[in-house]
């Protein structure tokens, strides 16, 4: 596998406190949460269905407002920004890898990785070519003009970490990044994205199931309704 | 290009490659509404043109006019009063006749004082020919005649010849002197002098109309003022403005009425492409969550969806405007310049492209485009990025009830508008109120599904497919009224037309039957002079007729911005023969004229039974409203006066139609010849005799002529709203793959997944045209009681095409069914096994 060249992410660090959030039922799924994650560092967060484990990454996120508290990506804090500054903060600052993949099937593989960057103001142009060297990256430099339905789910998670990384994000989430996977392909995902997380000094949060999963984290926490707790075993 | 960021570029592409034909039905639905607004301007456009270049060049280009209200004209000694009024700097006086040539061409001519025209009204001034056997001798000879080329033309003639001239019941030789070069080449005009024109034709110390040149500098309000106090009650003062307006009013009803049903159709595409874009945002909602959660704003959601509209819409107008043009062409050879409604005669007019018009459809095309594709950009800008990634489906829940405060709110606010009354003498509320009823109709269909599918769901059928397909259907409603709303748009517009033109047929049918009373009836030309009391002695003298009823008709100026309404002298009471009142008849006070007004010329003069009403006849009687009769034939209205009180006031005891009643035995075509034989030389060629049966054959092809474009365009909404249930069907049935592909796993079969999609469309089709149906009654009675009172101030009651009604729920029920079974083939031919592990 190709080296993941290092990418400066200034102030990647991902701070929360006393976060609270419960769900409009009135459970409470968690309350005074805390957590701090260090540049170049990866965390998996486990904890059983239903524990709240993919809202606490949509909270990260900003994809969803917390009952209390405070969560501060790369030196921003989430709370004093509104839907357009929180829009703006994940295109800038954050990378997202999802179970289901989510690679558009009528865009080019190398049109999926460059989405981050054309969202944006950089030129159609300039974001093809990260995309082809990221794609590189990942091993999958030839298959640029391929489509979702020529690739197996290994490739398409590979896919969605270039993505994820085109921008140079200060965080990266991922949320079950190998539910869908087979063990072997989902080995060589989870590598990469460790990989990338480390050699480009982001923070990483890793939301699993799996154990096997979780063990190429630098921590393992257990997400529990008081908040986080060091995983056993 | 309309959006910047590359992301949005590559999204619109990448729909366009994977969905051509949703964009085609689309652009598809917008170029027919477009094409047919246009197509149905253009027309009106050149058909006003030609008519109005016509009136123009009949009236020369006077200043000001003052004319008779009636075509008994005004006595002569006006217009020394008027060519002595202050700030009248000439004045030149004209005899108006509608004349015919041996050969029976229709040739209006004037009779003018040609020293008096050269200063006032150039334009009808003919130029001598001159040279041998030109007889251009003596061009103010009694018998000198000009004509224009197409008069020359229509009638044969050249100059020098010697043609025969037949117009109020007189024939007289006269001798082309001369050509009216001023006058344009499509135009028959033929021009004698005044004095000639009242000699031989009959209107001795009578005149027509006096032209006016005003002096310059003048105030041409003081000169109107002034001029208005010298007018005795039979004329009335007129300008350009008035003429076209006249000209306007003529059929402006019945056009503003054809350009709202092409902007019903325009309006259908907007729901069509509302209905696609819907389907279209829900499938790719997952894939907008993606794109938000990476860092694109709700904005940028908002631009590509209706950048994709706008795309349609411009693709759609496009082809719309060049279709709508050679619909146009078509249209003008084949029904004529008014589209079958009977408003101008004569051959085609040309056509006349208009940059404004084709501007505007354009315009309105993508109006109707990007405002189909708001409230879908609105709904994918609005989910919830993270909830959306997760789910797949219709983010309703299935037992949330859908909400009718909007539909209820439409539905107040439309039934308010049907009660305003008319605007600028247009039903403008009325369309505004079809508009709210649509709206709402449309905004209900959630609910109103939900209604008509529970009884289903709580007492499943036992088939497997079936019910499986109400169950979809109920528990996602708003894709059902996504996929419902243009089938509704359609049903309902093509019911109500439906409803509003048999309900009009109906009426008109059945009041033929009322006033043609008669075995006979007999008629001469407009403008040929009529029977002369001789005349009418010998015809009531014919064998067979064992009694004949004169009737006279004269058209009657009210207003110079106006057409004329039709005065009627007839025998009225006791009898009333041919007429049926609506409403009571009143008691005329002692000294005061009865009238009956039709029902057009009460609703225009704002009269009613027992109100006293203004006519420019007579000298200074008083009229008062008798009765209102019911009346279809005559839109812009008639009034009835006894024969008696109109000879009296006009001192014409000529007739130009009559009503036979046969003697025992007497068979109506040998009396109808012998009839036509006893009629005067003058007017040989120029009378018909017909019996009720053929009148009213013939009346209602007339109407059924009128109303053809209103059949094509019925037949557009629905192919519209067809290509609306193709296009969401198999929008839907493609964005199941997975679903399907579950239940191939769980062993359902193919077959089983076709009949579930087509009892789906089915059921699709039944709720959509029975809702449609529904909705369609409520806009009839709008179209009925308001738009048409409103344009063309004749009232009827409701019938239902209770065959036609039935026949299109059967329709659209077996063709939404078909379109989903074979939607659903083609989402099938999918790997089962694909389908389940694919994200999209």
């Amino acid at each position: 596998m190709t080296s993941l060249s290092p990418m400066p992410a200034p102030d990647a660090r991902l701070h929360i406190a006393a976060l609270s959030k419960s769900v409009p039922g009135g459970r409470v799924l968690f309350s005074g949460l805390a957590l701090d994650v260090a540049p170049g560092e990866l965390v998996a967060i486990m904890g059983e269905s239903g524990s709240g484990k993919s809202t606490l990454l949509n909270l990260i996120a900003g994809l969803d407002r917390p009952d209390s508290g405070d969560v501060v990506v790369a030196g921003t804090r989430l709370g004093g920004l509104d839907e357009r500054g929180l829009t703006d903060l994940r295109r800038a600052r954050i990378g997202f890898v999802f179970q289901a993949f989510h690679i558009l099937p009528y865009l080019t593989l190398r049109r999926n990785v460059a989405l981050p960057l054309a969202i944006g103001k950089t030129g159609a142009a300039e974001a093809l070519t990260r995309a082809d060297a990221m794609l590189e990256q990942v091993g999958l430099g030839a298959r640029g003009d391929d489509y979702a339905r020529d690739l197996s789910g290994g490739e398409m998670q590979r896919v969605a970490i270039a993505r994820a990384l085109i921008h140079g994000p200060a965080l990266i989430l991922a949320d079950e990044p190998t539910g869908n996977l087979d063990p072997e392909s989902a080995e060589l995902v989870l590598a990469l994205f460790a990989q990338a997380t480390r050699e480009r000094g982001a923070a990483g949060v890793l939301v699993t199931h799996s154990a096997a999963a979780a063990a190429i984290a630098d921590r393992t926490l257990m997400l529990t309704p008081s908040g986080l707790v060091p995983a056993h075993g | 290009m309309l959006v910047a960021e590359p992301a949005l570029r590559w999204m619109i592409a990448g729909e366009w490659r994977q969905h051509p034909g949703r964009i085609a039905v689309a652009a598809f639905a917008i170029a027919v509404g477009v094409a047919l607004g246009f197509a149905v301007h253009l027309v009106n456009g050149s058909a006003l043109a030609s008519f109005g270049q016509a009136i123009r060049t009949v009236n020369g280009a006077a200043d000001l006019q003052i004319k008779a209200a009636s075509a008994l004209g005004m006595e002569e000694a006006l217009y020394g009063r008027v060519a002595m009024a202050a700030g009248v700097a000439d004045a030149s006086p004209v005899i108006t006749l509608k004349a015919q040539s041996a050969n029976g061409e229709a040739i209006p001519v004037l009779g003018l004082d040609v020293i008096r025209a050269a200063n006032v009204t150039p334009t009808t001034v003919g130029k001598s020919a001159s040279g041998p056997g030109t007889g251009a001798s003596d061009p103010f000879a009694t018998d000198a005649l000009f004509l224009s080329r197409a008069a020359l033309a229509a009638t044969g003639a050249r100059v020098g010849d010697s043609i025969a001239i037949t117009a109020n019941g007189r024939t007289q030789t006269m001798v082309v002197r001369g050509t009216l070069p001023a006058v344009a080449d499509t135009q028959r005009l033929g021009v004698v002098d005044i004095a000639a024109a009242q000699m031989l034709f009959g209107r001795l110390g009578r005149i027509d109309r006096i032209d006016l040149k005003l002096a310059e500098g003048g105030d041409p309000g003081a000169v109107r003022a002034a001029l208005a106090r010298l007018l005795p009650a039979d004329a009335i003062l007129s300008d350009g403005d008035d003429q076209a307006a006249q000209s306007d009013a003529l059929s402006r009803a019945y056009r503003v009425n054809l350009d709202m049903l092409a902007l019903v159709a325009l309006l259908t595409g907007s729901f069509l492409v509302y209905a696609t874009q819907s389907l279209s945002v829900a499938r790719r909602l997952q894939a907008f969550a993606l794109l938000r959660t990476l860092g694109m704003q709700k904005r940028g959601i908002i631009a590509l969806v209706a950048t994709e509209g706008a795309l349609a819409g411009l693709a759609g107008s496009v082809i719309g405007l060049l279709l709508g043009y050679g619909m146009a062409a078509g249209a003008l050879a084949l029904l004529g310049g008014d589209l079958g409604g009977g408003y101008f005669g004569d051959a085609p007019p040309p056509l006349i492209f208009a940059p404004g018009a084709a501007l505007a459809f354009f315009a309105l095309g993508m109006a109707a485009a990007i405002g189909g594709s708001v409230l879908p950009a609105l709904q994918g800008a609005r989910a919830a990025p993270a909830v959306a990634l997760k789910n797949a489906g219709d983010a309703l829940d299935p037992r949330a009830r859908p909400g009718i405060r909007v539909p209820l709110v439409l539905a107040a606010l439309g039934i308010g508008a049907a009660m305003m009354p008319a605007a600028a003498r247009l039903p403008l509320f009325g369309y505004l109120a079809i508009a709210l009823l649509l709206a709402a109709g449309i905004a209900a269909m959630p609910a109103i599904a939900r209604l008509l599918l529970t009884p289903l769901a709580l007492r499943p059928s036992g088939a497997f497919s079936f019910d499986l397909a109400v169950q979809h259907l109920r528990g996602t409603p708003g894709a059902a009224a996504s996929a419902l709303s243009g089938i509704v748009a359609s049903t309902a517009l093509m019911i109500a037309m439906a409803i509003m033109v048999t309900s009009f047929r109906g009426a008109v049918d059945e009041w033929l039957g009322d006033i043609l009373s008669g075995d006979l009836y007999l008629r001469t030309d407009p403008g040929s002079g009529g029977f002369d009391p001789a005349a009418q002695g010998t015809l009531a003298r014919v064998n067979g007729v064992e009694r004949i009823v004169f009737s006279r008709t004269v058209p009657l100026v009210l207003a110079a911005d106006q057409p004329p309404m039709q005065l009627i002298a007839r025998p009225v009471m006791p009898a009333m023969e041919g007429m049926t009142l609506i409403g009571k008849a009143a008691t005329v006070p002692r000294g005061a004229i009865p009238v009956w007004l039709s029902e057009p010329a009460a609703r225009i003069l704002g009269r009613s039974t027992g109100d006293s009403v203004r006519l420019p006849f007579g000298h200074g009687e008083r009229f008062v409203v008798a009765g209102v009769w019911r009346d279809y034939a005559r839109q812009q209205g008639a009034i009835a006066i006894e024969s008696r009180d109109y000879e009296r006031m006009s001192g014409d005891l000529t007739r130009d139609s009559a009503m036979i009643v046969l003697a025992p035995g007497a068979r109506a075509d040998s009396v109808s010849r012998a009839l036509i034989a006893a009629s005067p030389p003058a007017l040989q060629g120029r009378v018909q005799a017909a019996q009720p049966a053929v009148l009213r054959r013939f009346a209602l092809k007339l109407f059924d002529r009128s109303f053809a474009i209103t059949y094509l365009l019925e037949a557009v909404a629905i192919i519209v709203g067809l290509a609306g249930v193709a296009a969401t069907t198999s929008a839907q049935a493609l964005a199941r793959t997975r679903e399907f592909g579950m239940l191939r796993h769980i062993g359902v079969s193919k077959r089983q997944i076709v009949a579930m999609l087509g009892s789906e469309g089915g059921l699709l089709g039944l709720v959509g045209s029975i809702a449609g149906v529904l909705l369609g009654i409520a806009i009839s009675q709008v179209l009925i009681h308001v738009v048409n009172p409103q344009s063309f101030n004749w009232t009827m009651s409701t019938r239902f095409p209770l065959g036609l009604m039935a026949s299109v729920i059967g329709a659209l029920t077996l063709a939404a069914s078909l379109t989903a079974m074979l939607a659903g083939r083609r989402a099938l031919s999918v790997d089962a096994v694909r389908a389940v592990r694919a994200d999209w």
